[in-house]
């Protein structure tokens, strides 16, 4: 029989669908309530989250992971919930994220429109779902729920700036789905199967003909993926839609482009990887390349962006472009690096996005004497919900500048912070190939990651002497502690990153040591019988 | 011949909803949405391969005979497609009218082409 630790998995799915749910019969206007019910979740979420880091982090490396079998059905039957190293990590990384801007948010973005909390820890579950399940069309059913709510926080707060790139973001993101769904089809067509796992088994005994349209429907499920993921030609929606959106919703939508690389990541390494018979390393280059051709449009993007919401949403493209290409690269050693840069580009990047919110408050609209397009994009002003708030803290000006000067080091990717570690221990593991010559494709990625490292903080010096040391008027602007305190949480994280720098690196180690290891997973998922059965009795 | 019409069918929907997508209206992106879900849910049934007269449901739990028999699971993956497709229209129908109320026009970029 399985303990109630054995029902963990499942926790993080089901315990903010439930408090959904509750929120849901509540009265609009009992917020103070439903702030107490949303950060206790949350923090519940958090820490789950952190066991589930830990129980994933004492697993023999390259072995195993731990499923959770639903409604008692086993693989590849029934779906499962997967645990192990990489969406341990994902997890953590979304409550982080989460109670962050869940925080952030109570200082007075939760009144600016109706349902926030609810729709937030539905785009919470659907985040959580996407990174713990085992299954093709499950995760779609989990990609539609985060979509769901997305399309709720995107336009959340009103606005014609936020009804606009709704627009836009629900038109492509519906026909993203569509292209999921003919990829998870065309897929199951093939193989008969839609356990991941069951996918990877049955791919390498593939006929040569059957081989080529496995390789259609994995491309068509690539393009859905890299286009939540932000990579170009199919990412001019998402500086604008991100810079467009609230900042609490904006915060935690760094995660979601990090999910299409998270799923690029956990299938191309599962199913096609060197064991894969006639598909072995398909598509590598191709995502090597979209990755490069990412980076550049992003470094183009942020060094042309006229207001600072647009840089930030610049920076999420460029930090896509580098873990797709590093991806691409299929080199292990790179892969362990950007793990480490994902994590803290995502954390960067939403202490970024809360952190513009309060700038923008004391930045006079006028101050961006670049700003030619500023009609078409300060919507900041509009819609606003009232009130001016809060007792203004001592020393703003300074823990503002400070908290800049942090994420500009680690979007930039320089020291002390973890951006550089990351960054560096790419570059230095696509040099060091064993004696043979490095190819002309790294060279290129650790080009680009040199020049876009160096167009993000010219950029972002740019900005910061505009905000902080040409201002025209003196005035400071009024910061709640509850806003300051969820940005400097998430910079002291990235800092905690840095110290720890030997244990975080062992994690990523592992992680691609399990991801280089499909066997693991495959066996982990599969050989699990049903509970309460005798072994062997449920694979037929 | 059921092949030959079932793959017209799919051609044309998704032929007419893509060029319904790239239209400049927003009205003509909710219709090309509209058949480009038709045509994948069709094509998710398809994936089942095509099959007259056999039921996707056993009915003695006895060993069977499994090709006498539709695949189920299809059939259930488009149940699940066609209701969230269903939901994602309507909202996409509000936010549409959201547009329109806010914008004064229908064109997808929230404002007219200068001309």
């Amino acid at each position: 029989m399985m303990g109630l630790a054995g029902h963990l998995i499942i926790v993080p799915i089901l315990l903010p669908l439930l408090s959904a749910a509750v929120m849901l019969l509540l009265d609009e206007r009992r917020r103070g309530l439903k702030s107490v019910i949303g950060i206790g979740t949350t923090a519940a979420l958090l820490i789950v989250s952190i066991v589930l880091l830990r129980q994933a982090d004492l697993m023999s490396t390259g072995s195993s992971v731990t499923t959770y079998q639903l409604g008692n059905w086993p693989a590849p039957f029934g779906i499962v919930l997967v645990l192990d190293r990489l969406s341990a990590l994902m997890l953590a990384l979304t409550s982080v994220l989460g109670i962050a801007a869940l925080l952030y948010s109570l200082a007075r973005w939760h009144r600016a429109g109706p349902r926030f909390h609810t729709i937030f820890q539905l785009q919470l579950m659907g985040l959580n779902g996407a990174f713990l399940t085992g299954d093709l069309f499950n995760l779609f059913v989990f990609f539609e729920v985060l979509l769901a709510a997305s399309y709720g926080l995107v336009l959340h707060g009103d606005g014609t700036a936020r009804v606009r790139a709704g627009l836009t973001y629900i038109a492509i993101n519906l026909t993203g789905s569509f292209l999921f769904l003919i990829g998870v089809s065309l897929a199951y067509g093939i193989t008969g199967t839609l356990n991941m796992a069951d996918l990877a088994q049955r791919i390498p005994t593939l006929a040569s003909e059957d081989a080529a349209l496995v390789a259609a429907a994995a491309a068509i499920l690539g393009t859905a993926f890299l286009m939540k993921a932000g990579a170009w030609p199919l990412n001019f929606w998402l500086p604008t839609t991100y810079a467009a959106a609230s900042a609490p919703a904006a915060a935690l939508f760094a995660i979601m482009s990090k999910l299409g690389v998270y799923v690029i990541l956990r299938l191309w390494t599962l199913v096609f990887g060197p064991g894969a018979g006639l598909l072995a390393g398909f598509g590598g280059e191709w995502l090597l390349f979209t990755g490069l051709l990412t980076i550049a449009f992003g470094t183009v993007g942020v060094l042309a962006s006229q207001s600072l919401p647009r840089l930030v949403g610049c920076s999420v493209l460029i930090s896509s472009g580098t873990l797709i290409a590093a991806v691409g690269t299929g080199d292990s050693a790179v892969v362990g690096s950007a793990l480490l840069y994902l994590v803290s580009s995502t954390l960067g990047i939403a202490a970024l996005f809360l952190l513009v919110e309060l700038l923008e408050r004391m930045r006079d609209p006028g101050a961006d004497v670049l700003a030619v397009t500023m009609e078409a994009y300060s919507e900041s002003n509009d819609d606003d919900p009232g009130e001016e708030i809060g007792v203004a803290i001592p020393a703003t000006i300074a823990i503002l500048g400070g908290s800049f000067i942090a994420c500009a080091l680690l979007l930039a990717g320089l020291p002390p912070l973890a951006g550089f570690i990351g960054k560096f221990g790419m570059m230095a593991a696509m040099l060091k190939t064993d004696g043979a010559s490095v190819q002309a494709s790294a060279w290129i990625l650790i080009g680009l990651l040199t020049v876009s490292g160096l167009a993000t903080l010219i950029a972002m010096t740019r900005t910061g002497i505009s905000s902080f040391w040409a201002r025209l008027d003196d005035s400071v602007p009024r910061v709640r502690v509850i806003e300051i305190a969820p940005v400097l949480g998430l910079l002291l994280l990235c800092l905690s990153l840095t110290v720890g720098g030997g244990p975080a690196m062992r994690y990523m180690e592992a992680t691609t040591k399990d991801l280089q290891t499909p066997q693991g997973y495959i066996t982990g998922v599969l050989g699990v019988p049903k509970i309460g059965a005798a072994n062997g009795e449920t694979r037929p | 011949m059921t092949e030959l019409v079932f793959a017209l069918a799919v051609g044309i929907l998704t032929g007419s909803g893509v060029w319904l997508l790239l239209r400049p209206r927003t009205f003509q992106v909710i219709i090309g949405l509209s058949l480009l879900s038709y045509a994948v849910n069709l094509f998710i049934f398809g994936m089942g391969r095509l099959r007259v007269g056999a039921p996707p449901v056993l009915e003695n739990a006895e060993a069977v005979d499994p090709s006498l028999y539709a695949d189920p699971l299809p059939q259930a993956l488009v149940l699940t497609a066609i209701v969230i497709s269903f939901a994602m229209t309507a909202l996409f129908l509000v936010v549409l009218l959201a547009s329109r109320g806010l914008t004064g026009t229908d064109h997808v970029d929230g404002r007219e082409n200068p001309q």
